[in-house]
């Protein structure tokens, strides 16, 4: 899998200072997002993961430096799924729905419309349940559908806030393959996870942050003891297996750990 | 039969069922958005802001009331607004604080000076008395511009109800949305005001929601329930208070409990799984 950031630019974050309220979460930041991108933002809560994927959304203001967006970017945006009301009345197909541009000033929508929602929806494995109630889906599919309704928009960039909080671990394999295709398909993608073993060891590319960057590269750059406690706070241990790196409590009696 | 046709036959009562079943219809519909936002409870604060509104206006530019206490309302659903969006403690304090000071401004005003519109009575509890055709006129026109907004901004108005912060980073101008909404809520309130009474008005706008949302999983479906709803109670409530010579509003809004009660009973569990956490973000 490739991803680790060399093609054209999408967002440029440039020296940024940004918070809530005046109070800084985040310090002196620069983060590029480039057009093969697939990178995972770790670190502990409150450490400024979300507020940085706001930074790259616009939704947050930086109070000092730059955050520059490459022209007609085409964004889209996944959720944590405990951000919304699940007993909303709402279907899956309404749900992805709403997110489609358009200029239309009907309520209804069309046959063309209803075509590319079936279509979205038969590419993430779940155009059998169009018709259900929101609440009615699994975790895993309430996140597909958030995806199918980000996916809905054409994105070039596609931002995911903790998109395996909360899901088994079938699921979450899921996710990070369904993931992986849509980046094989041409899609920048830019997630936050805590899940070190589960998620971020998996992607092509990392930053670690704790309300500053700490360290990014490959897995096997960044998930090292001193990046891992500078970054968490706490003392990990880094083992190898299978070609991949597993953090573990710190253990004295481990053998085997990577020490870099 | 002839206890329908009977109060037909008086004007008053005519204007007055036209204007309970349109004003049920109105808080019917649009109170599908208030419920759905969590925003009950502003409501059943702007009703009671909006009556301060409405006292001072009436004092200060008689002729002009309804003009006076409306830009009251919109200022009012704007600043709570405002206060809502930004303050992230104490938000329920500050609208109370606002909106109960208006009202008590209001029954300090309608006190010392009285009035010259509706009776204090009429205001606070609703009356099918003294209906004018000028205020069947502004609350067909609120009507209008509501239907209008909803049909315009079907697409939009639902993204930003169910996923404020989604919708804002595609496209929907979720600010100008809500504002608008709250100035249509402000503007609703005012013209059914005189038939449902203020004190009522918050009632009207949530138990036809939670009634339809018990009924039915579509959000289309649960706009036309509440909408059929809300006027069905208007109506009926209104010849239950002609009979019972008791003030409109409070016979409307036992016509809308009765019918929660009634579907409670009949979807029992079903439809109480549905309506629990209806305004949870």
């Amino acid at each position: 899998m490739t991803g680790t950031g060399v093609g054209p630019k999408l967002i440029e974050i440039n020296g940024v200072e940004a918070g809530y309220d005046k109070s800084v979460v985040l310090h002196d930041v620069n983060f590029h997002v480039h057009e093969d991108q697939f990178t995972g933002i770790v670190g502990p809560s409150g450490a400024g993961k979300t507020t940085l994927l706001r930074l790259l959304l616009g939704t947050v203001k930086p109070y000092s430096g730059t955050v520059t967006n490459m022209q007609g970017l085409r964004t889209a945006y996944v959720p944590q799924l405990e951000t919304v009301n699940w007993n909303f009345p709402l279907t899956v197909s309404e749900c992805v729905l709403m997110s489609r541009p358009t200029k239309r000033k009907l309520p209804w929508s069309t046959q063309p419309e209803r075509d590319e929602v079936t279509a979205v929806l038969e590419r993430l494995g779940i155009a059998q349940l169009a018709d259900r109630h929101i609440r009615d889906l699994s975790g895993g599919q309430q996140q597909r559908m958030f995806l199918a309704r980000a996916l809905l928009r054409q994105p070039q960039l596609l931002l995911l806030d903790e998109p395996t909080s909360g899901v088994d671990v079938s699921t979450r394999h899921d996710i990070l393959h369904l993931l992986a295709d849509l980046h094989e398909d041409g899609v920048a993608i830019v997630l936050t996870t805590h899940d070190l073993n589960g998620m971020a060891a998996h992607l092509p590319h990392i930053v670690c942050i704790n309300h500053r960057v700490i360290a990014e590269g490959t897995p096997k750059q960044v998930i090292t003891p001193p990046v891992l406690e500078q970054t968490f706070g706490a003392r990990m241990e880094v083992l190898e297996h299978l070609g991949m790196r597993v953090v573990v409590d710190e253990q004295p009696e481990h053998k085997g750990s990577v020490s870099n | 039969m002839e206890t329908i046709l009977e109060p037909l036959q008086y004007a008053f009562f005519q204007k007055g069922l036209l204007v309970a079943s349109l004003s049920g219809a109105l808080l019917g519909f649009i109170g599908v958005y208030i419920v759905l936002r969590g925003m009950s409870y502003i409501g059943h604060g702007l009703s009671h802001s909006i009556f301060g509104g409405f006292a001072a206006a009436q004092l200060f530019a008689a002729q002009f009331y309804i003009l006076g206490a409306g830009l009251w309302g919109i200022a009012s659903a704007l600043a709570i607004n405002t206060v809502a969006k930004k303050s992230r403690v104490g938000a329920d304090a500050a609208i109370g604080v606002i909106t109960t000071a208006s009202f008590a401004l209001g029954v300090a005003l309608f006190a010392k000076f009285g009035t010259s519109g509706p009776s204090f009575e009429s205001a606070l509890f609703g009356s099918i008395l003294g209906i004018t055709t000028e205020q069947i006129i502004g609350l067909l026109a609120v009507i209008v511009l509501t239907v209008g907004f909803v049909f315009l901004r079907y697409r939009a108005l639902l993204f930003a109800t169910f996923d404020p912060d989604v919708a804002d980073v595609s496209g929907v101008k979720v600010n100008r949305i809500e504002a608008m909404l709250m100035i249509i809520l402000s503007l609703a309130i005012l013209a059914t005001l005189t038939v449902v009474g203020v004190t009522l008005v918050a009632a009207m706008l949530v138990i036809p929601a939670v009634v339809a949302r018990m009924l039915t999983d579509s959000f289309g479906k649960m706009l036309a329930i509440s909408t059929i709803i809300g006027t069905f109670s208007g109506f009926t409530g209104m010849y239950i208070s002609y009979y019972a010579g008791v003030p409109s509003g409070t016979m409307i809004v036992l016509v809308g409990a009765t019918i929660f009660l009634l579907v409670l009973a009949i979807t029992g569990g079903r439809g109480l799984k549905r309506s629990v956490g209806l305004d949870a973000h």
